[in-house]
């Protein structure tokens, strides 16, 4: 009898894009400007940190696999004051680049011909562009162009570098706020994708994106498929590609749903892959700056994740565990985490204390403590603790042991469906191939209800497993 | 429905023919999860937000 096909999970990469000086386009730095005046972009400005102080910041290493997140507890807090010596841009996991680097792909992302760079700036980007032909104008025609009401692209704090145009006069779904905003995906998610692609393997078969940028136009302001321009982006052919759209969960749903192509045998190998979200940078930036902290949200988060057939090393994606919340399952926290946690690993008769790691919503509590937003992944393990304590499989007193031996520090920046478990992937990966994991649980959630279009959560889960069984 | 007054403290909270506002965190408690406490301890929930910082 033929063995079950099992899809593996291959390969994971992180391009992380350090853009500064787009931080007062983020949403909540864009709103509270417009209420606060002048005054509160320079506080932004002089708390703004460089390219090699993002470098070196602890959980970026973390992010693009040079540091294990373990490494996280011993490190003093806030990590910003522990930067990591000697620390490079380029790791396992993935790699940083800096904001000329993101304006360069900007440049090569823009298919409509919406950006306009100023002649200096353009000059000072050539290396980056590699010869790709850019549209320039002088200073007065770009400041003019902000006047009648393009994007402004900034570097340096003030000095006007180009604009992002509307892509139409009268649509709200294409001016040039919402036009950087999924330009800023493409690029992110693009970069992953090369980066991934990078590494050799079969043709890609399929693009899954899994983003929440919304892109469309006034007739279809979601109509998506993000994923096909990234691919584009990223020089891939002969792949077919869509998106799946379900807030900070859609990662995950995406793996799933990855991994059942290629166990269908309809694909060969399927590509999971997702930008950063410009409007969640500086989201928390009152928060940091009150505390006297830089503003932490500065970069933007792109990931690709490889999905293929059982190569016999890399981790099973194991489908028979594969779960989302139902219409009609409870959302109160313990029944959220019961259905995600427990009870698929009671289908396959394991306890939770089966799992090596429980790998959640991973954000930065640096991020988001400040802005009284607490540790969203500590509140996380301390439920699924409290779950094992009403299992028998633990001690009340044994909870924090057990979120220690099992949990993550949060590392992610606050990058919404970036920060859902995948994260941990790379490190994932190495533990269950080279390292001695037997098993990883991803969990994630998603806020629906912030759509105003039902008052339920969502959410979906996933056991990866070392190649031959745990 | 107890509400918790200090470390060991609480008391029962009457919440019969009371209005409330359920803000929930996605988080802590949703919105709907308070809503069901809410109306079974007799109160009435006249506006529910379930908040999501992250």
């Amino acid at each position: 009898m033929r063995p079950p096909i099992r899809p593996v999970v291959r390969a994971a990469q992180f391009v992380l894009a350090h853009v500064p000086d787009l931080v007062c386009s983020g949403s909540k730095p864009r709103r509270e400007l417009r209420r606060e005046g002048p005054g509160l972009r320079e506080k932004i400005r002089a708390h703004l940190r460089p390219f090699d102080a993002a470098v070196a910041y602890a959980p970026h290493q973390v992010m693009i696999g040079n540091l294990s997140p373990e490494a996280l507890w011993d490190r003093p807090r806030p990590w910003h004051t522990d930067p990591v010596a000697g620390a490079s841009t380029e790791g396992p996991g993935g790699c940083l680049v800096d904001q000329s680097t993101f304006y360069a792909w900007l440049a090569r992302a823009d298919s409509a011909r919406l950006v306009t760079f100023s002649e200096g700036f353009a000059a000072a980007l050539a290396p980056a562009l590699s010869g790709f032909g850019v549209r320039t104008a002088a200073p007065p025609a770009l400041e003019a162009a902000v006047a009648a009401g393009a994007e402004p692209l900034y570097v340096e704090g003030e000095r006007l570098a180009g604009v992002f145009a509307p892509g139409h006069e009268d649509d709200a779904s294409l001016t040039g706020a919402v036009l950087l905003e999924n330009a800023a995906a493409k690029v992110t998610g693009a970069l992953a994708l090369r980066r991934l692609l990078g590494r050799g393997g079969e043709p890609v078969d399929f693009l899954l994106g899994c983003g929440e940028e919304a892109v469309g136009d006034r007739y279809q302001r979601g109509g998506g498929n993000l994923a096909k321009a990234m691919g584009e982006l990223a020089g891939v052919r002969g792949a077919g590609g869509a998106d799946v759209k379900a807030f900070c969960a859609g990662p995950l749903h995406a793996l799933i749903m990855a991994g059942a192509l290629v166990q269908s045998g309809l694909y060969r190998r399927v590509v999971v892959v997702a930008g950063g979200s410009l409007a969640k940078i500086g989201m928390k930036v009152l928060g940091h700056l009150s505390a006297g902290y830089p503003v932490l949200e500065d970069v933007l988060a792109g990931v690709a994740i490889d999905v293929v057939l059982d190569d016999g090393a890399s981790p099973w994606l194991r489908l028979d565990t594969a779960t989302t919340l139902r219409l009609g399952d409870g959302d109160a926290p313990h029944q959220v985490a019961t259905a995600l946690t427990a009870a698929p690993l009671r289908r396959l008769g394991l306890r939770l204390s089966d799992v090596d790691r429980f790998a959640v919503e991973l954000h930065n509590p640096d991020i988001t403590e400040p802005a009284g937003s607490g540790d969203v992944p500590a509140n996380n393990y301390r439920i699924i603790a409290a779950l094992a304590v009403q299992a028998g499989e633990i001690g009340r007193d044994g909870m924090a042991g057990f979120a220690r031996a099992r949990g993550l520090p949060g590392f992610a920046p606050t990058q919404g469906h970036i920060a859902s478990a995948v994260p941990y992937l790379p490190h994932a990966l190495a533990g269950l191939t080279a390292g001695a994991l037997r098993r990883v649980q991803l969990v994630a959630k998603g806020s629906l209800f912030l759509g105003r279009m039902t008052t339920m959560g969502d959410g979906a889960s996933i056991l990866l497993e070392r190649n031959g069984g745990g | 429905m107890r509400q918790k007054l200090g470390k060991g403290v609480s008391r029962m909270l009457d919440l019969r023919d009371k209005l409330v506002l359920a803000l929930g965190e996605r988080d802590g408690i949703p919105a709907p999860a308070l809503r069901a406490c809410i109306e079974g301890a007799g109160g009435q929930v006249i506006y529910e937000v379930t908040q999501c910082f992250v």
